[in-house]
């Protein structure tokens, strides 16, 4: 776990218990990948790895990843019931436990996930302590994502210019980079980019970006 | 530790109030700004006191609930009323956590029963406001981050020391300044009570925040209570605060794995706890 040097990173967050890790992260990885997904999630295939797989039932991380696809907060006391909830507006969701390897580390999971529109993505995030989380990968390409800041990400065909293109455009806004982090399958096949930014972009100002892009998000901080 | 505890002797100041001054500057807010978030922080933690103590709470797994609600009741033999009373809410806030009911890490989700029953406590006790409450607030965190920076808050990491170790020492000097005792017996209230925690594993029966973490928070708030006691006496810790903590960070390192939250030693590996185990799962 990272030092918490900040006042409410000691007493906080307010959250739903009982476990930053297992419960709190498992809300924000929900919450995440509900932003990657770009709408609501139809369908769910949850595949829960490590200690997830292990003790995730007693701390009820089931209840917290689809609180977070569902759109519920860490403090929102209705994650104690939002398998019920997910029932009732017609969400279909299925729990695995698999191995992911031991490149994963121990509260790992992937979710399948798929919008009305079906739209579709497969997300990896890990819990990193104290309810921070890290989302991995997007559809098998690296990345590494805090949800801690307004972050853009683009998936696209790997070619000279696109990252060029993104940071000219963050620059025009005089908005600050916090982190970047590019990567891609293979030369010209898919690849990823994510800038996590300490302000936000008007989302016209991303045009430009997806006529060359498959998928752009620009997503807000989730905590 | 030794810093603060300097600073804020050399200012006429709590630490409280020279913590949020330097978290105010940190994040660019208003000292007000600030204060107003911890406000917040302490009405839900006033909430799952009262909820704790008031209604019938059972865990998921069934292996936590009720205790804080059942002390809390009772007319104790030994214990001051007050602090059995606290007893309750730490029991009881740490059972509304594991029943997935809403509460403010502090500094973990499994710890999170010990700094606000002292802080009921001092405020039924000593009948201080709530100014002073969130004041005192500011000077747990301050201890808390020291512990986190200089050793560790995760029991994954240092073991249960570093989660019930640090509540405690948090609520220790939150209840000494509380009680009128000066930076510098703020800092042997720490120190004291870190002492009598160091070594303190993580166990949990089944890799669940139930047993023993619930009662490790009634056991975390009456080393608190203690701590604060002799350090109000003039009682001195013959090792400095900060050697302590590093010491914590030493123990914490030490420990085998298997005793930092694997759930694979101690009560975790009773032949019971293992029964446990087999159950949830």
């Amino acid at each position: 776990m990272g030092k918490a040097d900040s006042v409410f990173e000691v007493i906080g967050p307010i959250m739903i218990g009982p476990s930053s890790s297992h419960t709190a992260a498992a809300v924000r990885i929900g919450l995440i990948s509900r932003a990657i997904l770009g709408e609501s999630v139809k369908k769910a295939i949850i595949q829960l790895h490590g200690s997830y797989a292990l003790t995730g039932k007693g701390h009820g991380t089931d209840k917290a990843l689809i609180s977070g696809l569902l759109g519920l907060d860490v403090a929102d006391e209705r994650i104690k019931s939002a398998l019920e909830i997910a029932k009732d507006v017609g969400m279909i969701f299925d729990f695995q436990k698999v191995d992911l390897g031991d490149d994963f580390p121990s509260n790992a999971v992937r979710l399948l996930i798929e919008g009305p529109t079906q739209v579709h993505f497969e997300i990896t995030a890990v819990s990193v302590g104290g309810g921070n989380i890290g989302v991995i990968q997007i559809n098998g390409l690296s990345v590494q994502i805090s949800g801690e800041y307004h972050t853009l990400i683009s998936i696209h065909n790997d070619r000279p210019g696109i990252v060029a293109k993104a940071t000219s455009i963050i620059a025009q806004h005089k908005v600050n980079i916090s982190n970047m982090c590019v990567s891609r399958q293979r030369r010209g096949g898919l690849a990823a980019m994510v800038v996590e930014m300490d302000q936000s972009l008007p989302s016209e100002a991303l045009s430009e970006l997806e006529d060359k892009a498959q998928i752009v998000r620009l997503i807000p901080p989730i905590y | 530790m030794q810093q603060l505890m300097k600073l804020a002797a050399r200012n006429n100041k709590r630490i409280g109030e020279i913590v949020l001054a330097v978290e105010a500057e940190k994040e660019n807010e208003s000292p007000d700004t600030i204060r107003g978030q911890m406000v917040i922080s302490w009405e839900v933690m006033k909430q799952s006191l009262k909820k704790g103590v008031t209604e019938d709470i059972r865990s998921i797994s069934g292996l936590s609930g009720g205790d804080g609600k059942l002390f809390f009741a009772r007319q104790p033999k030994y214990l001051s009323p007050h602090i059995s009373k606290a007893v309750a809410w730490a029991l009881g806030v740490a059972e509304v956590n594991a029943a997935m009911g809403r509460i403010v890490a502090c500094p973990t989700a499994g710890s999170s029963g010990i700094v606000p029953a002292a802080l009921m406590l001092a405020k039924e006790r000593l009948a201080v406001d709530e100014e002073k409450i969130i004041t005192a607030l500011f000077t747990a965190a301050g201890i808390g981050i020291i512990c986190s920076v200089n050793a560790s808050i995760s029991g994954a990491e240092g073991g249960c020391q570093a989660e019930t170790g640090v509540a405690a020492a948090m609520a220790a000097g939150a209840l000494t300044e509380l009680a009128g005792g000066s930076p510098t017996m703020v800092g042997h209230a720490v120190a004291l009570c870190l002492s009598n925690m160091l070594g303190l594993v993580c166990d949990p029966v089944a890799g669940l925040v139930e047993v023993p973490c619930v009662l490790r928070n009634a056991g975390g708030l009456m080393q608190a209570i203690l701590a604060t006691e002799l350090a109000l006496s003039g009682i001195q810790s013959r090792i400095p605060v900060d050697e302590v903590v590093e010491a914590m960070n030493e123990v914490g390192d030490s420990l085998p794995e298997s005793l930092r939250e694997t759930a694979l030693g101690g009560l975790a590996n009773t032949p019971t706890g293992n029964q446990y185990r087999k159950k949830v799962q």
